[in-house]
């Protein structure tokens, strides 16, 4: 009983249960879900599939993980700074053309404007909940609703295609290394990440901000900025994801880059263990996380549910994790188990 | 102490500069667009027309602000049950008025299972509501993927029915006095608005609301139910949606998937323009509906104009939710240093 209790309360047992347990319904479903196949010097399989679709969604993980733990508070504009990020990059490397077959800017001019605009995305939110102290949903509210529109300005409204194949890389394969580009962005942000978090103080400085702002300010962190720069980090974040997933598609479609990617991100964090209300996090809970969402979205279309129809299930699980999370559910649950044992007792005395 | 004085406090103001900023608004309407028509008295009841769901839905959105919680699933409840209206008028050929009925029901239900999360469990509103949010959009693609345009004529009665007001009619080319006229959502829509506004006002329960979103803790000492009013705040809000979200069908007669997105934002920016402050224990139905009214004349005036994209007006009203907000913040720090 106690090795079993050890175990459980072990951080991570949570997210790494959720994520066997899908791999498992997988292997049932369709018995070649670990089969790996080479073809052209690139591996294919469902298991890289779903490693190389889930990239976008464990980096939004990264960054929305460290916003809850800062600020309690999750940051629902990811997805639209997505597509400004996309767009904005696809602008610039179109030369404002609906389509284009050679870049009109250097590549790497446009992939870090769109980062910087991500940054300064996650610097609005920012200043708004660290400085303004707005409540962070709806400071993100803003965002989440006009940012798809500036992305509709910046491209007037149409898809803007780059069709060079440079640009495809970031999405695809680099020629002569088997595995997607994605794989290795992911690692570089997550091991930065956990670098930066472990080795400074800085991680355990965000924690204590999250327990208690008022408290750290106190003891001399300056509470405003730590919350600050974590929004700054989730924008940037989405900039990387955005960039990436408009590669993907060799486009900026601003209607459905990052389209329901928040409810995910936050799906992520919650399943990673971490609790939405701030404080103690883990970065490879919420990582873990991710990859389980997306293995969970890959079968729920093996099953043939459509896109649109999939928020419903999320939502129904996002609802169930967070209420398992909640110390009223666990008064409830003790209540009626005291209740049983005193029902239980009283008929052994009668 | 027999004359109670008027105070202007911080919160009187904002709702003041709401009121200004839409007279403002209107009246740099009625001089750029002169000889468009803009000033005429059809045009202004035009915003109500246009946006009879949005107010209704304000209101509830505003009561919920009140207690100090937001919902954010009010564009995809709104979407469901236009698509709920639809499908069960077309393809299961249920009657109108009991079809909207089952609307209702169900809106009722979406708030109780929101307000038991958010007031018996403790999960914060915004977690909750989004999940609703995303329930919603996605029940309304399993009912049906392809949009469904409703037909019954009942239905299409309760539309189209004008109501003409007896006064301020114009006589147009063919010389034929055209009176200006308004839907039924309208009349609809204002009576709920004014039950609302008096409840909120008169009532022990929109006393009571007050007390829980100004103070959770003195409320629980006084010996309020804080939990239950809560949990009353989102049914009854759920309601409103579901009856918000009945009118806005009126005007569509269709229902899809992409239906009223954004409309939560717009919701909440017209509370929060009017004055209901995002912490909770101050708000006015009123001024919702000015909020609403100055994001329908910025509608107008992208109409009038011709050229712009509708995005506009999603990215005006964010700018002002965003204006609006750090105003309150400002107000509220300027009240923490005074004490």
């Amino acid at each position: 009983m106690t090795r079993f209790k050890k175990i459980t309360g072990y951080g991570l047992f949570l997210p790494i249960l959720c994520f066997i347990l899908v791999l498992l319904i997988n292997v049932i479903k369709t018995p070649s879900f670990f089969e790996i196949s080479i073809k052209n010097g690139v591996l294919y399989g469902y298991i890289i599939d779903v490693i190389n679709r889930a990239s976008e969604l464990v980096i939004l993980a990264v960054g929305m993980t460290l916003v809850v733990a800062s600020s309690g508070g999750t940051d629902i504009s990811v997805g639209a700074v997505m597509s400004v990020a996309a767009a904005i990059c696809c602008f610039i490397l179109s030369g404002g053309q609906q389509t284009t077959n050679s870049y009109q800017n250097p590549y790497l001019l446009g992939a870090l404007v769109a980062i910087i605009i991500g940054i300064i995305c996650g610097c609005w939110n920012g200043f708004l909940v660290a400085k303004m102290k707005i409540q962070p949903m709806v400071a993100t509210l803003i965002l989440f609703t006009a940012g798809r529109g500036i992305a509709q300005l910046i491209t007037k409204g149409q898809i803007t295609y780059i069709r060079v194949d440079s640009y495809k890389l970031l999405g695809g394969n680099i020629q002569g290394i088997p595995l997607p580009t994605t794989i290795f962005v992911v690692i570089i942000v997550v091991v930065l990440a956990n670098l930066i978090l472990k080795k400074t103080a800085l991680g355990l400085y965000i924690q204590s901000v999250g327990i208690n702002a008022r408290a750290s300010r106190v003891v001399g962190l300056k509470s405003a900025q730590i919350i600050f720069l974590t929004y700054a980090f989730c924008g940037l974040c989405a900039g990387i994801a955005g960039l990436m997933a408009s590669s993907r598609i060799y486009s900026a479609d601003a209607n459905n880059i990052g389209l329901n990617m928040e409810l995910d991100a936050i799906l992520a964090v919650a399943l990673g263990g971490n609790s939405l209300s701030g404080g103690k996090f883990s970065i490879l809970g919420s990582v873990i996380g991710a990859y389980t969402i997306q293995a969970l979205t890959t079968t729920l279309y093996a099953m043939s549910v459509s896109a649109d129809q999939l928020p419903v299930y999320k939502a129904i699980v996002v609802v169930i994790i967070v209420s398992l999370q909640s110390k009223e559910f666990n008064k409830i649950v003790i209540n009626i188990k005291d209740k049983l044992v005193s029902y239980k007792e009283r008929k052994k005395v009668a | 102490m027999g004359k109670r004085k008027f105070k202007l406090d911080g919160n009187t103001y904002l709702l003041l500069i709401t009121i200004l900023l839409f007279v403002v608004m209107y009246a740099v309407g009625m001089i750029v667009f002169q000889n468009k028509g803009f000033g005429r008295l059809q045009v202004f009841l035009n915003l109500f027309i246009s946006n009879a769901g949005l107010i209704v839905i304000a209101a509830g959105m505003t009561i919920v602000m009140i207690t100090g919680g937001i919902d954010i699933s009010v564009g995809s409840v709104v979407a469901l049950i236009c698509m709920l209206l639809a499908w069960m008028m077309e393809n299961k050929g249920i009657g109108a008025v009991p079809a909207v009925i089952i609307v209702l029901i169900v809106g009722l239900v979406f708030g109780v299972m929101q307000g038991f999360l958010v007031a018996y469990l403790k999960i914060q509103p915004f977690i909750v509501t989004l999940a609703g949010m995303f329930f919603a959009r996605g029940m309304t693609a399993i009912i049906s993927q392809e949009m469904i345009s409703i037909k019954n004529d009942v239905f299409l009665s309760w539309a189209n029915a004008n109501i003409y007001l007896p006064f301020g009619g114009i006589v147009n080319k063919k010389g034929v006095m055209l009176y200006p006229y308004v839907y039924p959502s309208v009349i609809i829509a204002i009576v709920i608005l004014i039950a609302v506004y008096i409840m909120l006002k008169y009532t022990k329960f929109g006393r009571s609301i007050y007390a829980v979103g100004g103070n959770e803790q003195s409320a629980l000492l006084m010996g309020l139910n804080v939990r239950r009013i809560k949990l009353k705040a989102y049914i009854l809000n759920g309601f409103l949606c579901a009856i918000g979200g009945f009118l806005f069908s009126l005007n569509t007669s269709a229902g899809f998937v992409e239906q009223a997105k954004g409309f939560e934002m717009e919701a909440i920016a017209s509370a929060v323009i009017g004055g209901t402050l995002l912490t909770g224990g101050v708000g006015n139905v009123i001024g919702s509906l000015f909020g609403v009214l100055i994001k329908g004349t910025i509608e107008t005036f992208i109409t009038f104009q011709g050229t712009l994209s509708s995005w506009w007006t999603k990215i005006t009203i964010a700018a002002l939710l965003a204006f609006f907000i750090i105003l309150q913040s400002l107000f509220a720090k300027a009240k923490e240093k005074s004490k």
